[in-house]
């Protein structure tokens, strides 16, 4: 369920690095608890972002999520097929729905995440 | 079994552009007595639009079936109770409306010659005193068209006493059970919100607030009764904390209907603080408003009240403009007198007795209703409720049925749903306000449609999950609806 | 009940308040009175005013017959005692209505979607202005002193803690249109909004397409604003605006000094999620049926709390109610036919009076035509224009006159016989 090369962080976001370029996201237990997301606010390109910052928020009917980067630097790209398809994060927030690209400005951060394996135990105490 | 309400025939109905067909008409002109003007001519030829289209174009039989038959897919206070917490959904008596029509009151225009005014202004000066001695305060303004309004206000003033004293400060400390008005309305006024946490009882937590309020902190804005139903007890300490660090006291006055004749605001250290007349003094809600939230304060922050304010001038009555610390105005003219009216009929009829026996009946029928519920559902908050009583769904959760499900059943056993998922410091809150008007009978109706509910919970949650079921409309899509707006009728 | 309740008697019920915070005496207000004193009570404050007169009042509240079934629709229980319609199984005659009324502003105002209404005219102006702020992410806002005086200050009052900082462009002393040089003038980069009337204060139509050219060339939005509803039914809806903002009092809401009224903001699609205040949006119910229901709640209050777009909780339901039964009446032909005998009279003062301003005039117009001379109108049982010194030193000997559908030529001409 929870890719193995992928970070996570406390406030249910994922980040997929590879080099320093980044795909972020936010999690399926993220996704769950929202309920049907009706709408999704990105940045813009070219923004810059830091790590625990807000860079956007999620809405599904009756309540708002803000999305807290995992990471600082650059926003390079942002999924516009989110416009017209919100409910792709319902149905693959791992995947076709992820919400920005980034160019990161300190790769380090990313060991400070959790692993695929903390992150499920992380959820699992929460419950 | 569901006595309250048994299926009928209702009738459909069509958009009114749908019932539309071009040349009808509901209204009739008469016969103009000057010389018609080209249009094109006095007002340039450019401006002049075509036509209005996809305007209705409908026959006045046509006019009053559609909005008579849309009426009929409405519940209204006039068909049974309204559980709603915190917005006090009192009868609404028709002589308000009457009243309100009254021909030199109706068509009175904000700008004719005071000399020519002196009703209206008797009018709101009654008003004014009566709201002061119901709240304890001293000065009263009733511009503000409502309760947010009202909120903004009292703010401002805040603001401006603050700013008087050489710094306005950064912060507004707001209860973690409050509306989210408050908030929005601090955010609005340049301050940043802070977060109070409720102490275990539900009410506003003095060591915690003791520990929050530093010279950065304008004001605490508390609602009392809070969003639970319950007295703050500790009030007067809470507003003695904040005015030995210079802070205010702001008073969200939605739940007056708990204090009118008991308590006065002004008596337990509010400084400023917001009515709702369309709650607590029964204007009629009117499907989502007008409503008018007048704001009463202390002494100190009367200068700063928005201008004009009412001032005696001799016999007469006068609008005062010389008002430089006033913090300006908040409205066009001087507040929703058709509103005002209303509010003011309502005290006449019921006079200072009167009005303190409807807070009596008010927290009679809640305490009636939580004594009766309290073994169906978990009472989050044992403290002693007043107006309103605030349960959560945590016992039906176990069931999968959530309060939002048991809410929905209840539209089946004929009555509108109580206040859903509020206050947010409740898990699954049912948050149940009769007001002083329902009687015992419309009580025990809903009392038993609520334990029924709690039974089929137990024994066929699917049930209660699905419902309703004898409504013309089903739950609605409202996850499309947001995904997909449609704001407006659009031709094929 | 009070056995149920445990208590002996009710003042048991409120045992547990501390001592310090009752009230130890009874409120001190008269006892209650009868329904017949009552009505005597409100009668008699209307004889105490200008009861039975006529009026050449407008400046930003209009009289305009109320057509019978306006007072009908809105007085029925369902409309008058339901509550905001959050349940929409048990709404939708509310919820269909207000659809109903959105889809007429929007058709009205040329614009692509309007909100359930906004407290009045004059509050709609400061949350246009904050839509702007933030839809172009700039601070600057001008306004023209050709708006309602009243509203200019309202949006001042708004915008002092908003880091929104306001000035004012001036009017032509000729025309009485907007001084284009003078907006050309102050308008800059950081400017979010251009903010006009039109017609404005003194009546006069404004370019609406020359502002928006303006505003739009220095990355502004423009803000259209009417305090006289029936001039759209006559005159080109401004679909160079951005955003419309406006007040509906001359649809059937009784001018009840001074409110409750109901104002709107309507815009282009752009900036939907911005507005403020209430949206009802069509949608299917399980069954698949057409349905309503509110949406783009998130918007709002009580979801963002401190991030809303506004702190509005009220739509002037019932209010917007009444102007939407009196759009229906009227209907497309009538609304026009309606402005149509509104300019005619107007015309039909304006020219027997010393009109100040040039430019072209819908119902209101200026007058140059000293206060005096009212007095001598209102022991004719007429009340005059409104002097125009109280707001603009400039024009002190000058008085703003409104003639509608239902001020009658006999007075036309006893005013002209006295003021001019």
């Amino acid at each position: 369920m929870y890719p193995d090369n992928f970070r996570y962080t406390k406030e249910h976001e994922w980040v997929h690095a590879q080099g320093d370029a980044a795909s972020v996201g936010i999690t399926d237990h993220a996704q769950s608890e929202l309920g049907d997301i009706v709408y999704v606010d990105l940045p813009k390109i070219g923004s810059k972002v830091e790590a625990g910052k807000s860079l956007g928020s999620v809405e599904s009917v009756k309540a708002v999520s803000d999305i807290y980067s995992p990471v600082s630097g650059e926003v390079t790209g942002i999924n516009e097929t989110l416009a017209t398809a919100p409910e792709k994060l319902n149905t693959d927030p791992h995947g076709e729905a992820w919400l920005v690209k980034i160019k990161l400005s300190a790769p380090a951060e990313i060991d400070g995440l959790m692993t695929a394996a903390d992150y499920q135990t992380y959820i699992g105490a929460e419950k | 079994m569901i006595k309250k309400v048994t299926p009928h025939l209702s009738q459909n109905e069509a958009l009114i552009f749908e019932r539309s067909s071009p040349g009808k008409k509901a209204y009739q002109l008469p016969e103009l007595d000057v010389p018609p003007v080209d249009a094109a001519e006095a007002l340039g030829a450019g401006n002049v639009r075509r036509e209005i289209e996809g305007f209705p174009e409908v026959s006045e039989v046509e006019a009053i079936r559609h909005f008579t038959r849309l009426s009929t897919w409405n519940y209204a206070i006039d068909y049974g109770m309204y559980p709603l917490g915190s917005c006090t959904m009192k009868y609404n008596p028709r002589i308000n409306e009457l009243v309100a029509r009254t021909e030199g009151l109706a068509w009175a225009h904000p700008y004719q010659p005071e000399a020519l005014a002196q009703g209206c202004m008797e009018v709101m000066a009654r008003l004014e005193a009566a709201l002061a001695e119901i709240t304890g305060m001293d000065a009263v303004t009733l511009q503000p068209a409502a309760g947010a309004h009202g909120e903004l206000t009292g703010i401002l003033l805040i603001r401006a006493l603050l700013e008087k004293r050489g710094n306005a400060r950064k912060k507004i400390l707001i209860p973690d059970s409050a509306h989210g008005t408050n908030p929005a309305t601090a955010a609005i006024a340049g301050y940043a919100v802070e977060n109070i946490k409720s102490s275990e009882t539900g009410g506003v937590d003095v060591c915690a607030l003791e520990q929050l309020v530093d010279k950065d902190v304008a004001a605490l804005m508390v609602t009392n009764p809070n969003t639970l139903g319950v007295f703050e007890n500790n009030i007067v300490a809470v507003s003695e904390i904040l005015h030995r660090k210079g802070a205010l006291l702001y008073m969200d006055g939605a739940n007056m209907n708990a204090l009118v004749g008991i308590a006065r605001p002004g008596d337990f250290g509010v400084d400023v603080m917001h009515l709702n007349l369309h709650k607590t003094f029964s204007t009629p809600h009117g499907g989502g408003g007008p409503g008018a939230g007048p704001v009463a304060v202390k002494k100190i922050l009367e200068p700063f009240l928005p201008t004009p304010r009412l001032k005696r001038s001799g016999k007469k009555w006068a609008f005062d403009y010389k008002r430089p610390r006033s913090i300006g105005r908040v409205k066009a003219f001087y507040g929703n007198f058709g509103v005002l009216v209303r509010a003011l009929a309502y005290i006449l009829a019921h006079g200072g007795p009167g009005l303190r026996n409807a807070t009596v009946d008010a927290v009679l029928n809640a305490v009636y209703i939580r004594k009766a519920l309290e073994p169906y559902f978990d009472l989050p908050y044992s403290s002693p409720n007043m107006h309103e009583v605030v349960f959560s769904d945590d016992r039906q959760a176990k069931a999968g049925v959530r309060t939002g499900d048991i809410a929905k059943r209840l539209i089946d056993y004929g009555f509108h749903p109580y206040t859903v998922s509020f206050p947010l410091i409740v898990h699954g809150a049912l948050m149940i306000e009769p007001t002083e008007t329902e009687g015992k009978l419309e009580l025990d109706q809903f009392i038993d449609a609520m334990m029924s509910i709690a039974k089929e919970v137990e024994t066929d949650p699917q049930l209660v999950k699905n419902a309703p079921y004898s409504t013309r409309t089903s739950r609605v899509d409202e996850t499309t609806a947001a995904r997909k707006p449609v704001l407006r009728w659009k031709p094929a | 009940m009070l056995d149920a309740c445990g208590a002996a008697n009710a003042e048991e019920l409120f045992a547990h308040l501390p001592e310090d915070v009752r009230l130890d005496r009874p409120l001190n207000l008269a006892p209650g009175i009868s329904e017949y004193e009552i009505v005597r009570y409100f009668r008699d404050r209307a004889d105490e005013c200008a009861n039975g007169y006529a009026s050449f009042l407008g400046a930003g509240v209009y009289n305009h017959f109320r057509p019978v079934l306006v007072d009908t629709v809105v007085s029925r229980g369902e409309f008058l005692t339901s509550y905001t319609p959050y349940q929409a199984e048990i709404s939708q005659g509310t919820l269909t209505t207000i659809f109903e009324f959105q889809t007429m502003i929007c058709q009205l105002t040329g614009m692509d979607v309007a909100n359930a209404s906004m407290y009045d005219g004059s509050t709609a102006v400061p949350e246009a202005a904050m839509m702007t702020v933030r839809a172009t992410g700039k601070g600057r806002v001008l306004v023209a002193r050709s708006v309602h005086p009243e509203y200019r200050q309202v949006l001042a009052t708004y915008s002092k803690y908003q880091g929104m900082p306001v000035a004012e462009f001036g009017y032509n002393a000729e025309s009485g249109a907007l001084d284009l040089e003078d907006l050309e003038r102050q308008i800059d980069d950081l400017t979010a909004a251009v903010i006009i009337q039109t017609p404005n204060f003194f009546g006069i139509v404004e370019s609406v397409k020359t502002a928006a050219e303006i505003a739009h060339r220095k990355g502004a939005l423009l803000v259209v604003l009417f305090t006289e509803a029936v001039s759209l039914g006559i005159l080109e809806p401004p679909a160079d605006a951005d955003i419309v903002a406006g007040e509906l009092q001359s649809f059937a809401i009784p001018p009840s000094y001074g409110g409750p009224y109901a104002g709107i903001i309507a815009t282009k699609e752009k900036l939907i999620r911005q507005v403020p205040g209430r949206l009802v949006g069509q949608t299917t119910d399980s069954r698949g049926n057409r349905a309503f229901c509110l949406t783009l709640a998130t918007r709002e209050q009580h979801i963002r709390r401190e991030k809303a777009t506004s702190n509005i909780c009220t739509n002037q339901a019932l209010i917007a109610l009444m102007a939407t039964v009196y759009m229906t009446v009227y209907g497309k032909q009538g609304l026009r036919e309606l402005a149509e005998q509104n300019l005619a009279k107007a015309h039909y003062l304006g020219s027997k009076l010393n009109r100040r301003f040039t430019g072209n005039y819908f119902n209101e117009l200026v007058a140059r035509a000293p206060e005096e001379k009212n007095k001598t109108l209102l022991k004719k049982k007429i009340v005059g224009g409104l002097p125009l010194g109280r707001f603009y030193p400039e024009l002190a000997d000058c008085q703003l006159l409104c003639a509608t559908e239902m001020t009658r030529r006999a007075d036309m001409d006893t005013v002209a016989e006295v003021l001019a």
